[in-house]
This record gives structure tokens, sequence and C-alpha cells, in this order.
């Protein structure tokens, strides 16, 4: 299928490119920017008036139940999201029922994402036996099985030896390792975090230390192994100061942040709000400008949305009860772009930390939209205004804390390999 | 109401789209004339106990409910026997949390309930939040009544704490208040702190171990103090709390009796303390932990008048949730 894309804005954080102009996109490859050959016919043209083109964007925390009941999502309606978001690449976290902690369910897993044929699907395998942190996996074959890296979802390794040993052995295949890094004690049976909120509500609270205390150990012991290590979700101010130390020092330690910490506190929280009741807990408003000047400096490199769908069942639930976890892939950019009009970073920035840095953290191909790159693109309308619906998502997960919230930059259109996979 | 009606965040939830007080799951953001209101009508209620005819037909032909999902004898007891001395229908449920877990939903509870046509609930639960669940559901189609929830809140035991002080020592603006023990795991003192802090209360303390009482609990308003005798000085109410065994099993204290070295209320430490101040317990005691003997039995004690001040003020607070629902 051979398209053109007209008088669009392209922005590709790849390499920097800016202006308005026309792609031509074949074979599931960008043939052309402007001028476009003489010869090039197109099947469909697409007018880009108005609109921005950028790199597809990529999550690196997309939990899609697969396997699971289906009852808060599955593959199909999770990916949907997803693409109707502009994300056009997924990691699978492997906290599914069961754990992706054995090859069979990541090739359940690759079987269902290639019938789909809607966002790249990429599988990552359980670091360690049911997440647990007390064995190892059997890594070299969940590798052959498809795992592109490693992760622990939102579990510590309580063990310091055995999260040694297991960084060790996966530094031999080369895969990068996604951690959480929380003092698992200091932060026992806490749902949200511990600070003047908690005290009012008499909820056990998750002390921002605990983040702090992990992270830096973690950093410790993956420097004795040479493990690429990522942390997905940080919250702290602490803790990103911890991974600046480390890539100061030249380790190979990346941290990526979800929009929700950039952009709710604790005090959204309110009265036991389980909209706002994620891992890591959202913090305080100083904590949140912190995470917001590490995106400007470039400490944080990727922002996630934390997928992490819950059907209608949660909203019954205590708050206590209640899993955590926030349902937005689908508004991931127009939350973003709250950032850009408030001020923390530009625009071009913020496509980067959506799509490069989380390639990058992910040992991924950096995205691009050059000449010959794969045509994963996200087609967006910066001025088109809308009110965020959460009964109308593609999700089937109701758990966001952005109902009626007016935003802006809708998703027009997502391209995988070329192919139009959604059309808003 | 389905459970996708309503939305979170939408400001206080025991409050009406008109700004009445609807449920009472709280006493964090009540109006002072909110509850100047109910310790009134308190008031009115504690008169009828010494008639020999105990009721008043204010609440026939309504239904509440008694939902405890944790043991309780005085809070279950007073509450039940306010509904009935305002000749409302009392029904008594106590589910055992083992048997709610492996079952029926606290919401789908309810839901039943509802289908019952009951006009009102009385609801006491392990978790925090429990109350504000239930009354964010049901929205105006029955009051709801938080009678504990986890460790966040007790209102209807903060509000007879707080009559309690008022009749007995005099107006709360000009007297000085102490909460000792464990606080931070305490949702009476919770309860109490907002209470007074709304009536006026000038200087609110809370008194125990850093394990117990963390210094952040002053971003409730209150000071701070880990030594009772310094903590103690010139106060005129004393409010005790029970120390739950659980505490040392977490290991945030070495043992009762050190514990009561340090904080038990006893004849001797009452005297570092304004002269006659009172002391309050919202039961069940530990005698010889939290309070001695002689201190919970002594002069200053009004532990007993507690527990009659907790009829009136929930009858007081079933009332006026109940006007506030247009049936008066």
């Amino acid at each position: 299928m051979h398209r053109i894309i007209r008088n669009i804005r392209v922005m590709d954080p790849g390499d920097g490119f800016d202006a308005v102009t026309d792609l031509a996109i074949a074979d599931g490859r960008i043939v052309a920017r402007r001028p476009l050959p003489t010869d090039f016919t197109a099947e469909e043209v697409l007018d880009g008036s108005g609109l921005i083109a950028c790199p597809g964007f990529v999550e690196t925390s997309f939990q899609a139940h697969t396997p699971g009941h289906g009852r808060d999502g599955d593959l199909a309606s999770e990916l949907c999201a997803a693409v109707a978001g502009g994300v056009t690449q997924v990691l699978l976290r492997p906290d599914t029922q069961p754990m992706a902690d054995t090859p069979a369910v990541l090739q359940e897993q690759r079987v269902l994402a290639d019938r789909l044929a809607l966002a790249k699907v990429h599988l990552s395998g359980a670091f360690t036996s049911q997440l647990q942190g007390a064995a190892l996996t059997e890594m070299a074959s969940l590798a052959e099985a498809g795992a592109i890296a490693f992760g622990q979802a939102k579990e510590p390794v309580p063990s310091a030896a055995l999260l040694r040993l297991a960084l060790s052995y996966a530094a031999d295949l080369g895969l990068p390792v996604l951690l959480h890094g929380e003092e698992p004690e200091l932060a026992a049976h806490g749902v949200m975090h511990e600070g003047r909120l908690s005290i009012r509500l008499g909820l056990t609270g998750r002390p921002a230390a605990a983040e702090q205390i992990g992270v830096q150990r973690d950093i410790a012991i993956a420097a004795l192994s040479d493990c690429p290590i990522h942390f997905p979700h940080l919250s702290t101010a602490a803790a990103v100061a911890e991974v600046a130390a480390a890539r100061q020092r030249g380790e190979p330690v990346t941290c990526g942040v979800s929009i929700h910490h950039l952009l709710l506190t604790e005090q959204d929280v309110g009265f036991f709000n389980l909209h706002a009741k994620i891992l890591p807990p959202l913090r305080s408003t100083a904590e949140r400008d912190a995470l917001r000047h590490a995106l400007a400096t470039g400490v944080i490199t990727a922002i996630s949305s934390d997928h992490s769908p819950w059907g209608v069942d949660r909203e019954g639930m205590t708050f206590t009860q209640a899993p955590f976890g926030i349902a937005a892939v689908e508004w991931l950019l127009p939350l973003a772009l709250r950032l850009v009009d408030e001020g923390v970073v530009d625009l071009m920035t913020v496509l980067s930390l959506l799509s490069v840095g989380p390639a990058q953290a992910l040992n991924l191909p950096a995205p691009s939209l050059a000449v010959g790159a794969t045509a994963d693109l996200c087609i967006f309308d910066p001025e088109s205004y809308f009110t965020v619906e959460p009964a109308r998502q593609w999700s089937r997960g109701r758990n966001l804390p952005y109902g009626q919230w007016e935003l802006r930059g809708r998703v027009r259109y997502t391209l995988v390999e070329g192919r139009v996979v959604f059309r808003g | 109401m389905s459970a996708t009606t309503f939305r979170f965040g939408e400001g206080n939830p025991q409050y009406d789209a008109q700004g009445r007080l609807r449920h009472l799951l709280s006493t964090e953001g009540l109006r002072e004339r909110e509850l100047l209101q109910i310790l009134d009508a308190a008031e009115s209620f504690l008169s009828i106990a010494h008639r020999s005819v105990k009721k008043t037909p204010t609440l026939r032909g309504r239904t509440i409910v008694n939902l405890f999902f944790e043991n309780s004898t005085r809070t279950r007891s007073t509450f039940e026997l306010a509904a009935k001395r305002l000749s409302a229908d009392v029904l008594n449920i106590a589910v055992s949390t083992s048997s709610a877990s492996k079952g029926e939903s606290l919401m789908d509870t309810v839901n039943n309930l509802m289908a019952m046509q009951v006009d009102g609930f009385v609801i006491r639960h392990p978790e925090a939040g429990a109350a504000h669940l239930v009354a964010r559901h049901l929205g105006d189609s029955a009051l709801v009544v938080n009678a504990g929830d986890g460790q966040h809140a007790h209102p209807t035991q903060a509000l007879l704490d707080v009559f309690t002080i008022r009749r007995l020592a005099g107006p709360i603006e000009d007297r000085v208040v102490a909460i000792v023990g464990d606080v931070l795991h305490s949702r009476v003192a919770r309860s109490q702190i907002h209470a007074l802090s709304i009536l006026g209360c000038p200087e609110i303390r809370v008194i125990g171990p850093r394990t117990l009482v963390p210094e952040e609990l002053s971003a409730l308003g209150v000071h701070v103090y880990h030594d009772l005798q310094a903590g103690l000085r010139g106060v005129d109410v004393i409010c005790a709390l029970r120390l739950q065994r659980e505490r040392m099993e977490s290991h945030r204290l070495p043992s009762l009796d050190e514990f009561h070295r340090r904080f038990g209320l006893t004849p001797e430490r009452l005297q570092w303390a304004e002269p006659g101040a009172l002391v309050l317990h919202p039961g069940p005691m530990n005698r010889g932990v939290e309070i001695a003997s002689e201190v919970a039995d002594g002069a200053q004690s009004v532990i007993l008048q507690q527990v009659a001040h907790g009829l009136a003020v929930r009858m007081a607070v079933l009332t006026i949730l109940a006007g506030a629902a247009g049936g008066e």
C-alpha cells in the first residue's frame, strides 16, 4: 500500500527535523519527504493540513491482562486503546495471570499479538520466578521465546544477593532489566504516599525514603554486574538523583516517569479517590515539581502511561482493597501536552520522551521519520480540544482520574509499518 | 444508583448537591454550626433519657441498618438504642470480615439491603474509607453514618467526646485538651482533633512515643509531645486512647508495661495536669496499660457519662440526617 500525506508538519525528535512537508510511505517505510519522486503514485492521499506527524510512541509499562480473565481488559481491548493514543510499540508487563515467567506464556502472548496486528507488541519475561525475587527464571529460554527485556513489574527484589545473581545472569543475555526500586519492608502495606494526607485519612503510607533506598541499592548492585537497568516509574527527587549520579559515573542506568506523577499529587487522593491509587504512589507537589525539572534537564528520559486497566469491579472496592493503577494510554499524548502548555518542556522534547527515550531504554531501534525509517507514526491535531469521558474509552479500564478534563491534541491516525491501525 | 454514575473528586461526600449534611462520615470539614446543631440537639435528647417514656416518634416508619464488619459493644448498642428511642425499625447485621472476604463485597451487601427499602446505614468497617464508598454509591437514596472505618474516623465518638467536654469542662474555646496514646492508629483521635479544632479549641496536644505519635501529626494542627509530664502541664481535659496489642507485634512498642511506665495515666501523673482535669476514654479500656484503675474509676473520670452522652449524640445525628432527607 502506497500512501501520501500532504502538507503535514513533521516533527522528528530522532534528527530534530521540524517542517511542513509531504510524506510518502510504501512497503511499511518512509520513502520520501518533499520533494516526492514524480513517479510515486499512492492508493491513499491524506490531507495533513494543521496536523503533526511524529514517531509512534513507545510504552514501556503496559498491562494487558493477557493471559488473564478478561474482565479488566485483554490484549485486543488494550491494544485498541494504545493505537488510539498514538502508541505503536508496547512492552507487556510480566505481572499477568499466570505470570510471564515461562516460555509458554510468552508464546501465547506472541500468537495473540500477531493475530491482532495493532501496535507492535514486545514481550518481557519475569526477572524472577513469580516476581517474588526468590529464584531466577529461565531467562535464556524466555529470550528465545521472544523476550526483549526482563522485568519485575511492581515488585522489588527483596534479596540483594539474589538481585546480584539475577542481574549477572541477565547480563550474559544482553537484555535490559526493568526494576521497581523500593525497600519492601519500609513500604509494606502502604496504599498511598506517606505524608500529611495519609495521616489525615488513616491510610498506611509508603515513605519516599523507601524508593530512594531501593533505587540506591539496585544501582549499586547493578554496578557489580554491568547489566543495563531501567526504572520505568520513579516518583521521588531523591531516587532520580541516584540515577543521575549513576549516569555521571557512566553506568548503564536510565529512568522514566509516569505521566500521572507529572500531573497529579497525593492531594488527588482527596476523600479516598480510588482513581488516584497508583504504584509508586502520587507524591507531594515538591516531588512532582522535581520530576518535572528532571525531565527538563534530561535526567528522566522516558514518559510512560504505566497502563494498568481495571474494570467496573474495582469501583466497588475500598481504597485499601483496590488494586493499584490508572488506565489512560489513549490520553497519553494529550496529557503530555499539558507539560508543554505549562512550560515544563517544549513539544519536540515531549515527543522524544514518548518515543526515542523509551525505545533507548528497551534497546529498540530509535524511532524516526527519516527516509528509510519504518513507518510507525502518530498523526495528531494539536488544536483539537475535547473532554475526557472515561466511560467511552477503548480500554476496558474505567480507572482514570482524568474524567471531564479538558485536553487538546486528539490522535487522528496511527500507522504501524505503513498500515493505518487507527483513524480518529 | 449504579456504580458508574458517580464521580470521584467532587468535594466532601457527606454533603449533597445543595450543601446539606446528608451523611456523617467524618468530623473533618464539618461546619461549626452543624456541629453545634448536633450538640444542641443532643442536649435535648439527654433529658428524654430521664423520662419514664423514653421514645420520640421522630423516625417512625424508617428502617436503620447497623452494619458492623468489626466487633463492637458500646457503639453498636448505643446506635441500636438511639434508633429505637427514635421509633425506627432497626436491623442489626454483624458480618465477620473473614466471611465477607470470601464472598460478597461491601457494596453488594449494601445493595441487597437497599432492595429491602431501608433508609439508613450505620457502618463500621476495618478499612478506611468504607463508609465514604457506601455514601458515594448511595448518594441521596439513604443516609450513612460512619461508626468507625479503619484508622480513619469515628465521628460520633468524637462528637460525644466534645459534648462531654462542653457539658462537664466548660467552653471548648478556653480549654487545653491532650490526647494520650496511640494517636497514629486511632480513628477516635483523628475525629476528636477535627471536632475540637472546628469548635475553636485553643490548644490540642497529642502525647505518646514517636512510634505511635509521629511528628507528622502536627499537620493536623496539634502540638506533639513525647513526654507525658511536659504534655500534661496546663491541660484541662485528657483523652486516653485504647492501646492495641498488635502494636507490640509490629514492634512499635517493646512491651505494655513499658508503655504504662512512660505514658500510663496514674493518680500521681494526673497531678501534672490542671487540678480537676477531666479524664475521657472511648473504651474498651486496658486497665493498667493506658489507664490505671484508680484513674478510670476516680473522681475525675467521666468515662461512664461518655456512654450516656453517646446515646444522646447518636439520636441527634440520626434525627438531623433524617431531617435533611426531607422526612421532617
